[in-house]
């Protein structure tokens, strides 16, 4: 599999790891009223899709990014890539 | 101050540099390097631009390319992150220096004997590379770098000169994997 890297062009999919689910990126307030609630359904509560996919991919063996890959689970194509940190400030996360 | 007689090892273990040559490839150990990585801090590109042009006269370069002006050669690592190299014998101090001159807009972190050397040099390099990583170091042009994995090790593969001259970084402690892994190939394809 070749992970189309945003930055770097074109990299075999062994110089990748994998996380999980890109949702892992929205991480709750620990101090809300409702932490407890929330931590549950981030930690255990999934969606299992059949086709489109987003996921955390770390470039362990290159540049150390992080990606948020959109994957068709069913086929396997790769849609897109993105560097995590773009994604987190679209969201209007400042770092 | 306390006398020391302590004589330093290089990384494969001698006293001198290891020099291999298998027909038109040679891999020499360079153990010559000071080394440091620099990273722009949040929020600080311009001060951190204005020091580099200052202290080394160049443009960082962009990802996948290395840049440099005698003594230093600067190689992109990742976002706003580079390795910083310059001749061990005049930069020892290297990680001060740079702080010194980047204050407040970079984090820099000593990398010196961290790393271990090699330079992989010959027309061969294509066809020795190939058996070793995933990159296309066949197309990579001169003056680029990128790091990949060789022998299980993540090394950084910098190109000096299209096809013929190379430099190998890779964890000083996995450099006797590293250079068996270079002279296998290198024994494999000539």
């Amino acid at each position: 599999m070749i992970i189309n890297h945003p930055l770097l062009g074109p990299r075999d999919s062994q110089e990748f790891t994998y996380l999980g689910d890109a949702g892992l990126i929205e991480r709750p307030d620990w101090q809300a009223e409702d932490a407890a609630d929330a931590f549950y359904e981030y930690l255990y509560l999934r969606d299992n899709p059949a086709g489109l996919h987003k996921e955390l991919w770390y470039h362990e063996q290159g540049d150390r990014s992080w990606l948020v890959v959109t994957r068709n689970i069913s086929s396997h194509e790769i849609i897109s890539v993105e560097l995590a940190r773009d994604v987190a400030r679209q969201k209007g996360r400042s770092k | 101050m306390p006398e020391h007689r302590l004589k330093a090892l290089n990384p494969l273990g001698g006293d001198s540099a290891k020099v291999e040559t298998f027909d038109v490839f040679t891999i020499s150990e360079n153990p010559d390097l000071a080394l440091a990585s620099l990273a722009c801090r949040a929020g600080q590109a311009n001060n951190f631009t204005k020091a580099a042009r200052k202290h080394f006269g160049f443009e960082m370069p962009g990802p996948g390319a290395s840049a440099g002006k005698t003594p230093f050669t600067a190689i992109w690592i990742g976002p706003d992150q580079w390795m910083i190299e310059a001749p061990f014998e005049t930069h020892e101090e290297i990680a001060a220096e740079l702080k010194a001159a980047f204050g407040g807009s970079a984090s820099v972190t000593e990398q010196t004997d961290g790393w271990a050397c090699f330079a992989a040099e010959g027309p061969a390099a294509g066809a020795v590379f190939e058996r070793l990583c995933a990159l296309n170091v066949a197309a990579m042009p001169s003056n680029s770098a990128s790091r990949t994995a060789i022998e299980h090790l993540g090394c950084i593969v910098i190109c000096r000169e299209a096809g013929i001259r190379f430099s190998v970084l890779c964890p000083r402690s996995g450099a006797a994997s590293l250079h068996h892994a270079l002279v296998t190939a290198a024994q494999s394809a000539l």
